[in-house]
């Protein structure tokens, strides 16, 4: 490595990490002034503790984040063998569409049109339709990630299984699924994340009682900054850290699964 | 060997629920944002008209056509708000796009370059931002960027200044929080390019006597040409409708059409002419959605 690429580097991380950095150095920070260092403590934290309708809104986020990613990690993998195992088939080119669309499509759209769907068919907006809206967004990520893992595997495996006899749900459950076990985690735990952070979608399909943690955040966020934000982000930050140190240490076993 | 499910039936089988799924959580709510984008709000639930009544059959069908109008689409043309809400939101994420690409080539390249023994951590530093809260990220920058803020302080520590300067709330702002937060979008399709590229081609160059600058520019670039504009459609196309960053770190006069609807939808409850937004935000995306529906899955195949 040269100094230019080496500069390039640090310069690169230095910009993504030290927003991030600055955020958890002062939620450790005594005063209430959030760029005054006042000296180190960990009130702010304590403070979180007792926050009812935070914690009352990351019970919520959390529920959501369960059910969305267990939903979106089935729905996703099943569009993945679709696309990587089954070759050409009628519609393809809309499925792909269908199941990529929703990572580039702006947020405000797809929660924007859920909305106006859900009232149309007379839905009550709650917890079922945040799950719902955050299943769609989610999917086509686990289908990256899991198709992915799918490229690399070897087909003689359960062309060895088929050929002895299995049937193709047999070979499914018993071969292509074992293998594919990493990367359904590393999906599902990509799924929850995104779903844990969601907020515009969330902001239009949620209804009253199911606020979710960014709601709550963003609307102490638009008052102005303050240090309890801060100890929650830096939470939530750790939180999202060991997920994704987990996901890429799980994929990172290729071969080995 | 009994019961044995033919191929091509458990084929459909696989791609039914999730075809299924997508179709009616995310086909069909795009054309009923269509619909209610030809419709004229009113003061009733749901607020707007026409509604469609199923059970008269054809004449409501017949009924149902007629009032739908294209009103909605009028005023998003007439109005100057947004005639400028569309323009701001393509000058943002053109410009914050352009700077992507100046800052994420040299990184990506680096990352590239890194032993390889390095680039799986690497990548993965580059990868951890993306899945962390967007909003908290974008939080980050308003401690940084308020007068009384970080950079403020430090720029008047070292002596460049004696007023703070006033960056929050500002164009500026809005495009530090745009490059920041869709960085890692930039960087991993392009370092997915410019890691297959074949290193004899830059020896050969090096070889033949050209400086390191001469070789990044006249092979490294060129041959990375499909990585760069796939990162920068990606980064493109979301920035388009985004609404938290101009609402966190832009002023008042930061127009953004993602902005715009939500104002729309949630203030002034006018859930027609959002929808028109919404089409309106569909109709400058989906060219580059379609162009870069395949680099999409090359480049998203890199993360974890």
């Amino acid at each position: 490595m040269t100094w230019v690429t080496r500069t390039a580097l640090a310069a690169g991380l230095g910009f993504l990490y030290g927003p991030i950095a600055v955020l958890i150095v002062y939620s450790f920070n005594a005063s209430p002034l959030v760029t005054v260092w006042g000296g180190f403590s960990t009130r702010w934290y304590g403070a979180l503790l007792s926050d009812a309708p935070l914690l009352a809104a990351a019970w919520v986020s959390l529920k959501v984040a369960i059910l969305a990613s267990l939903l979106a990690t089935i729905l996703g993998t099943l569009a993945a063998l679709a696309l990587e195992r089954q070759g050409r088939f009628r519609g393809r080119a809309l499925f792909t569409g269908l199941v990529f669309g929703p990572i580039v499509m702006p947020e405000v759209m797809i929660g924007l049109s859920l909305l106006l769907m859900f009232i149309g068919i007379g839905l009550d907006r709650g917890l079922v339709t945040i799950v719902i809206a955050h299943t769609t967004f989610c999917t086509g990520f686990v289908t990256v990630v899991v198709g992915a893992r799918l490229r690399g595997l070897d087909r003689s495996l359960e062309e060895a299984a088929a050929d002895l006899g299995a049937a193709p749900a047999r070979v499914l459950m018993t071969v292509t699924l074992p293998l594919l076990a990493p990367a359904l985690a590393a999906g599902a735990l990509l799924a929850f994340t995104l779903s844990l952070d969601d907020l515009v979608i969330s902001s239009f399909v949620s209804g009253p009682g199911s606020t979710t943690l960014p709601m709550r955040l963003y609307s102490q966020v638009r008052l102005g900054v303050n240090p309890e934000i801060n100890a929650a982000s830096t939470l939530l930050v750790g939180l999202v850290s060991v997920a994704v140190l987990l996901a890429s240490w799980l994929t990172a076993r290729r071969g080995h699964g | 060997m009994s019961g044995r499910t033919p191929v091509g039936l458990f084929d459909r089988l696989v791609r039914l629920p999730p075809f299924l799924w997508l179709a009616a959580f995310f086909l069909l709510p795009f054309a009923i944002t269509l619909k209610i984008s030809l419709s004229e709000p009113a003061t009733a639930i749901p607020p707007y008209l026409p509604v469609l009544d199923w059970r008269a059959g054809l004449d409501g069908w017949s009924a149902f056509l007629e009032a739908l109008n294209f009103d909605n689409y009028l005023t998003l043309y007439a109005d100057p708000l947004y005639r400028d809400a569309a323009l701001g939101s393509l000058a943002y994420a053109g410009v914050a796009s352009l700077i992507l690409v100046a800052l994420g080539t040299p990184l990506a390249y680096a990352l590239a370059r890194a032993p390889s023994r390095w680039q799986p951590l690497l990548v993965a530093l580059v990868i951890v931002p993306f899945w962390t809260s967007f909003l908290i990220r974008i939080y980050a920058w308003i401690a940084i960027l308020k007068p009384e803020g970080l950079l403020n302080l430090a720029l008047r520590r070292v002596g460049l200044i004696d007023a703070p300067l006033t960056i929050l709330n500002t164009d500026a702002a809005v495009i530090v929080g745009l490059v920041y937060a869709y960085l890692p979008f930039m960087v991993l399709p392009l370092y997915a390019v410019m890691n297959r590229l074949d290193p004899t081609l830059r020896e050969v160059a090096a070889d033949l006597g050209a400086a390191p600058s001469r070789v990044f520019w006249t092979v490294t670039v060129p041959l990375s040409l499909p990585g760069i504009a796939a990162g920068a459609g990606l980064c493109f196309i979301p920035m388009v409708g985004e609404f938290v960053i101009p609402d966190l770190l832009g002023g008042s006069e930061t127009l953004m059409l993602g902005r715009v609807l939500w104002t729309e939808f949630f203030s002034n409850r006018d859930w027609p002419l959002a929808s028109a937004v919404a089409v309106l935000i569909l109709a400058i995306v989906i060219g580059p959605v379609v162009l870069f529906r395949d680099s999409l899955r090359a480049g998203e195949g890199e993360a974890p």
